[in-house]
């Protein structure tokens, strides 16, 4: 097993920067668009995210939400693993609002897949988009292409990206780890 | 841990604490799910589930029922009162042939205490007890446990007393189970004649006072007097009984504490409890009602999980 550092700290911290902009540029005020981060590991982006806009670029009112895709994965009974859930904490209704999903990686595009169908429990969104940080094109299992992404990374099949945060795993580093 | 080390649930015996444990965990997550506006999630949605009740039923069967639809399983009812169990079938030619129609899963209440149990060994099908006799009736035991953990925050610890007809119940037997697997004490307080000779065996303490049995809890789990199932006289008449071992308003306001009155349901207000203790702020019987079914919810995605494909 190798790994090699996709991203340093410094790194990550640039692509957040550019892409709390490019939120800005589509959503200027945040008023009538809500931050989804989907559990587990996208709440992380999410949270970073919602914190630039707050602190650096003065976005007042930020509405930011976790949702857990659990109970709606299409792989229930079909893995060796059991499914564990996560909270979901989302204490508006998405109804007629900008609905941006974010999360760490895209890979099949499987989870995403979920996440639509799990928001639908919360309204009717105006729209959704989606951020991700790491995008793994060429191991798309459906068409769901990212409208804000990071990195784009060729990652083959057996590769795994590793996304780690100083809060959660104590440093901003992402691996780009092989068997 | 996030499996159950069972594969059906027979009764709260059979349970260890970590299953115990991860069934409130999850129960969390779909009690969150039942409050949404749309309380509905795919997950069962190739499983399906027949409700098997030999045994009249309105509350479980709903509760189980809607639990079921909450995750998207197919469901099948089945009431022994309109079916060929009149005709002379037996119980494993009844279930063997619901199942040769493709179910996954049998909830299952049967006047028979055992009942779980046997058809487990027999059927090839994930069994859910739903009361057999007056043996168990685990997901009352466990939504009423449930209830504690979240109306107290933790039911390690607590004293809890179960009062009323303690012989000819389900609920008393699982609660008991589910509670001291968790770290409660349980008292049972009832006329001696509904006591069980040999509870103390189960490290339950008896108490025939009702007023020395309300100060000592944190909580009184009110059962009914289930008339039903008695053929003969147990006490002498429902007033006497409501004299004894009913709770009312006055009695519990002289209580030097707030404790937490439970009960499993259905209510015959006026003997077991008052209306005005039934309808107060210490009840937490609707509570109950609703957790009940995130408690199903859970208790049926865990088994699910373990159903190979």
């Amino acid at each position: 097993m190798s790994q090699k550092v996709l991203l340093s700290a410094k790194e990550i911290n640039i692509i957040l920067h550019r892409l709390a902009c490019q939120l800005i540029e589509n959503h200027l005020d945040f008023k009538n668009t809500v931050l989804i981060g989907i559990q587990p590991r996208g709440i992380f982006v999410a949270e970073r995210l919602k914190k630039l806009l707050k602190e650096e670029y003065k976005v007042k009112d930020i509405k930011l939400g976790y949702l857990d895709i659990t109970f709606y994965r299409d792989d229930f009974r079909r893995g060796e693993k059991i499914l564990e859930a996560n909270k979901t904490k989302i204490d508006f209704l998405v109804e007629g609002k900008n609905v941006v999903f974010i999360d760490d990686v895209l890979y099949t595009g499987r989870s995403i897949r979920a996440a639509l169908t799990a928001i639908q429990s919360f309204g009717r969104p105006n729209e959704i988009e989606l951020l991700t940080l790491i995008d793994r094109r060429f191991s798309r299992n459906l068409p769901i292409q990212p409208d804000y992404r990071g990195r784009q990374v060729d990652a083959i099949n057996q590769e795994k990206v590793k996304v780690m945060w100083k809060e959660n795993d104590g440093e901003d580093k992402i691996y780009l780890i092989s068997k | 841990m996030s499996e159950l080390s069972v594969n059906h649930l027979l009764g709260i015996k059979y349970l260890k604490a970590e299953d115990i444990q991860l069934i409130f965990e999850t129960t969390d997550h779909f009690k969150e799910v039942i409050n949404r506006p749309i309380k509905k999630v795919p997950s069962l949605r190739d499983i399906t589930i027949a409700n098997l009740f030999f045994e009249n039923s309105t509350r479980t069967k709903l509760s189980f029922e809607l639990a079921e639809k909450r995750l998207s399983a197919d469901v099948v009812n089945f009431s022994a009162g309109q079916s060929s169990v009149k005709k002379g079938e037996t119980l494993i030619d009844t279930v063997n042939n619901i199942l040769s129609m493709k179910v996954d899963m049998v909830v299952m209440r049967h006047p028979n205490p055992g009942a779980g149990v046997f058809l487990s060994k027999h059927v090839n099908a994930s069994i859910i007890n739903a009361g057999d006799g007056a043996h168990e009736h685990p997901t009352q035991a466990l939504l009423d446990t449930y209830s504690i953990r979240e109306k107290l925050g933790d039911v390690s610890g607590k004293n809890v007393v179960i009062v009323g007809d303690i012989l000819h119940s389900r609920v008393a037997l699982s609660n008991i189970f589910a509670l001291q697997l968790q770290g409660a004490k349980v008292k049972v307080c009832g006329p001696k004649t509904l006591i069980p000779k040999y509870i103390e065996s189960l490290g339950v303490g008896v108490e025939t006072n009702l007023r020395k049995a309300l100060e000592w809890c944190d909580v009184a789990n009110m059962l009914r007097v289930q008339n039903e199932r008695m053929d003969i006289s147990y006490f002498p008449s429902t007033r006497e009984y409501t004299q004894q071992f009913g709770v009312n308003k006055v009695l519990l306001d002289s209580l030097d504490k707030e404790i937490v009155i439970m009960h499993p349901g259905p209510i015959n207000r006026g003997v077991e409890i008052t209306s005005d203790v039934a309808d107060s702020k210490q009840a937490i019987i609707l509570n109950q009602v609703e957790n009940g079914v995130a408690i199903r919810m859970a208790v049926i995605y865990l088994l699910a999980s373990k159903i190979k494909q």
